[in-house]
């Protein structure tokens, strides 16, 4: 763009020299700062990162990933942690995705908009706006007391699956939303009923925008702490079944902190959160760039 | 054939609503545990009350609301300019090869998880405040400084999406008037997506009060009501993060009481949000 | 009298929530032959090819009067299968639309729906179709290839062969050569006067001139109204309306 030697045209009465001396200070002044804003939060980004894996990296090695934590966690490794975050990730997942992406298809290939889908998402925006805190004190109050389900994968992991669903709902309908009208017509032109319209033309264009919105789920349930804490649990064992108490890697990782158990453990998890967090945004990257290149 | 052709549209409806039964089961649950609890401390002393101390019978959440606001005040006042910048250099300034490289890194800035962000502010921005501004570091400025970064990735995409919205026109015409970048961009585009701005903003600052273990680690989570921005404090978040792990009784009932307020709090925040997202698209 | 018509269109009206765009149109369509409905842009053909196989169905707001046969049947009545009325009736639309898979799976698809399975049966139909749309010498060694890899004139025969491979008895072209060049829009005209002899197309065509190479029968569409309908012989020769002779004498539209 060639703005910056674009010249001011006088129109308000001042001298045009003046006028345009001045405009272009404040330009340049302002392209400055914007500049400056844009690499500082590039800074912090990296100075986060880079301070976390920087100390915790030379923690990783085989033991720290395969064995069980000692002592509450001043030694051993952090299998069961990681164990706990796979664990309640999957419950969280094999829940949240079905209804998220049901919900998805229902209101773009079943209903017109109106009251009903002006009601459906009123309740998963209000829900995408609920602090982590009250989906534990609700996981809490609901699953683990009033379920009888105690502290647990299941009561974990279905609180998490109702603080991703929103999440799931909104991805999977903006990519259901750019199949191309046409692909429907065609469909249906070809004597196919709506329902194999949706899972023959539909779906496999829409799959790699799904996919991102469920991949951006697991990441939002790996980083979750608040919510998980109130409903699975701190315990350290591995658990034998989906209604044992356990600890995700985030959970561990604040007791250890914060507690002031091992420095150098949580520096560890940290690192290994971070990584993981690191993967799974390279992964969704990945699908986005594909969808994007074959919407065109 | 026909039969068959219905179901999938039944079970998708009933699916459909899963969310806003999620969102009436929340709501119940937590009003039903909490509620009892205002009703005897009344909502005035317990919105208002100075005095926390459960184990006395004591429940006034009223520094915690302040903690709360101040923090979310300080983080908006903090992280909007900044946020506000960038997202106008990715629409306006960024190359493409740049543009492309900086949003999925502001993506993997909103993954992080929160306790990352708590812990790096007590190891590195708590010893700065406490070595070169004064206090005992932790404070509501470190949580405020913490909770300015987590809702950059909140304030910048929302508002770039705004920006980017604004048809063409708008810029051809500024430039063919002969405006420098500035003008266009700080006369024409910025007023023309205030409200997807504004409502960028009130979301974060949704994130802001709702966030919770940031901020446990970094504000100190004294019970006493803060007089400076370099005072210890306690929102309503941490309360509950912190003492529902042991709390029973009265003093749980209490801590679902806190949450109340906080879901009261953010449902306004949203629906002026929600209003404002609205409006942006009307306009259009 | 002529036999039954293939399809008979009578007192058609079709609406778009208050705007209407078919006014009270009634036509036959003889078995065999190729009808070209023509006229300036929103006349009201596409409107026309869309209410013969219910794709108008899905249009929201839209309502519509009168009725359609199809072999004498109501194409509107309770009873009747809107998937089998859409495999009997097939559509070709205006720009090429593969769907975004292979050669072979796009012509599959169909089939696929109806429940054919087995490879062997696949394999016959998807050649059968191709060949009937004159593209399989061009393709038959790049079936699994992307049905976007091929140029646009071969996109839009694979379309047609898509639909034949159902075994329709009526084919609707919305301006199937809209965006082609000459040889493309040859070829594929070639086919449909072979295609003929099979079934019945009802064309809308992009130009008059193409009415006029391949149509059996012609019928001129103005503001959603049917102004004139006959043999393209005795249209293009004598037209009875002057708003018809008007448009394909290129004075207007």
């Amino acid at each position: 763009m060639s703005v910056n030697n674009t010249r001011m045209v006088s129109f308000d009465g001042t001298t045009p020299k003046a006028r345009r001396l001045n405009a272009r200070q404040t330009q340049a002044i302002a392209k400055a700062t914007i500049w400056a804003a844009a690499v500082l939060v590039i800074l912090i980004l990296f100075a986060i990162i880079f301070y976390i894996l920087s100390k915790g990296i030379p923690e990783l090695d085989w033991e720290f990933v395969s064995e069980i934590p000692s002592d509450m966690g001043r030694s051993g490794g952090i299998l069961s942690p990681i164990i706990g975050t796979l664990a309640v990730t999957a419950v969280a997942i094999v829940i949240a995705a079905p209804l998220g992406v049901g919900t998805a298809f229902y209101l773009t290939e079943y209903t017109y908009e109106g009251g009903i889908t002006r009601i459906i998402r009123f309740g998963a925006e209000s829900l995408a706006g609920i602090p982590s805190i009250v989906y534990g004190l609700f996981g809490f109050i609901f699953f683990v007391i009033y379920l009888k389900l105690g502290w647990s994968i299941v009561s974990g992991g279905l609180t998490l699956a109702v603080m991703i669903l929103p999440t799931i709902i909104r991805t999977s309908e903006e990519a259901i939303r750019t199949v191309p009208q046409i692909y429907r017509e065609v469909s249906l032109s070809l004597g196919g009923t709506r329902w194999q319209t949706i899972t023959r033309a539909v779906v496999p264009s829409a799959l790699p925008g799904i996919a991102t919105g469920v991949i951006l789920g697991i990441g939002r349930c790996v980083a979750e702490t608040a919510a998980v804490i109130l409903t699975a649990g701190s315990a350290l064992r591995i658990p034998t079944s989906i209604f044992a108490p356990t600890r995700t890697m985030a959970v561990h990782f604040y007791i250890l902190a914060r507690e002031g158990i091992s420095m150098e453990r949580a520096y560890g998890t940290a690192a290994l959160l971070i990584i993981l967090i690191l993967l799974i945004n390279i992964v969704a990257n990945i699908l986005v760039n594909r969808f994007v290149a074959r919407g065109r | 054939m026909r039969f068959s052709e219905k179901i999938p549209g039944r079970v998708l409806l009933v699916i459909a609503f899963s969310a806003l039964s999620a969102l009436v089961l929340i709501t119940v649950f937590i009003f039903v545990e909490g509620v009892p609890l205002i009703a005897r401390v009344g909502v005035f002393n317990f919105i208002f009350g100075m005095k926390w101390a459960p184990s006395q019978g004591a429940f006034g959440i009223f520094p915690m609301i302040v903690g709360s606001l101040s923090v979310t005040l300080g983080a908006i006042i903090l992280g909007v300019p900044i946020a506000l910048c960038c997202a106008i250099f990715l629409t306006e300034f960024a190359p493409a090869t740049v543009r492309n490289a900086i949003r999925p890194a502001i993506q993997l800035l909103a993954g992080i998880p929160s306790v990352v962000y708590g812990f790096w502010g007590l190891i590195f921005v708590v010893p700065l405040i406490r070595n070169y501004i004064g206090g005992p570091g932790l404070s509501i400025l470190a949580g405020s400084i913490i909770l300015a970064i987590m809702i950059l990735p909140t304030i910048i995409s929302i508002s770039e999406v705004s920006l980017l919205a604004l048809p063409p026109p708008y810029r051809e015409g500024a430039f063919a008037l002969g405006a420098t970048q500035w003008q266009t961009i700080h006369g024409v585009l910025l007023p023309a997506a205030r409200s997807g701005i504004l409502a960028a903003v009130i979301l974060g600052m949704g994130r802001a009060i709702g966030e919770t273990m940031a901020v446990i680690m970094v504000l100190g989570n004294a019970v006493a009501m803060p007089s400076s921005i370099l005072d210890p404090a306690r929102t309503l978040t941490t309360n509950i993060g912190i003492e529902m792990a042991y709390a029973a009784g009265e003093h749980r009932q209490a801590l679902f009481a806190t949450g109340i307020v906080l879901l009261v709090m953010i449902m306004i925040l949203n629906s002026v949000a929600q209003y404002a997202l609205r409006r942006r698209q009307d306009e259009r | 009298m002529t036999p039954q018509a293939k399809i008979a269109v009578k007192k058609l009206s079709f609406y778009y929530k208050k705007e209407q765009v078919i006014r009270d149109l009634s036509l036959e369509i003889p078995a065999n032959e190729i009808l070209a409905v023509f006229g300036p842009a929103n006349s009201g053909t596409t409107t026309l090819l869309r209410t013969l196989n219910r794709l108008s169905d899905t249009i929201r707001g839209a309502h519509m009067g009168g009725e359609i046969l199809l072999d004498g049947k109501d194409i509107y009545a309770l009873d009747v299968s809107v998937t089998e009325l859409r495999r009997k009736v097939g559509m070709v639309f205006e720009v090429p639309t593969p769907l975004p898979m292979s050669i072979y799976d796009n012509i599959a698809y169909g089939p696929r729906m109806r429940g054919i399975k087995r490879k062997k049966a696949l394999d016959q139909v998807v050649e059968k179709a191709l060949r009937m749309a004159v593209l399989w010498d061009e393709v038959k060694e790049r079936l699994n290839a992307s049905a976007m890899s091929i140029s646009g004139g071969q996109q839009q025969r694979l379309c047609i062969a898509r639909v034949l491979a159902l075994e329709p008895e009526v084919i609707l072209c919305d301006r199937p050569c809209s965006g082609l060049d000459p040889v493309s829009t040859a070829k594929i005209e070639e086919s449909l006067r072979e295609l003929k002899e099979r079934l019945t197309i009802v064309l809308a065509p992009h130009n008059v001139q193409q009415a006029g190479r391949v149509a059996d029968r012609v019928a001129f569409m103005l503001m959603g109204s049917l102004i004139e309908e006959g043999p393209a012989a005795d249209v293009f020769a004598n037209p009875k309306d002057k708003r018809t002779e008007d448009y394909i004498t290129g004075r207007f539209g």
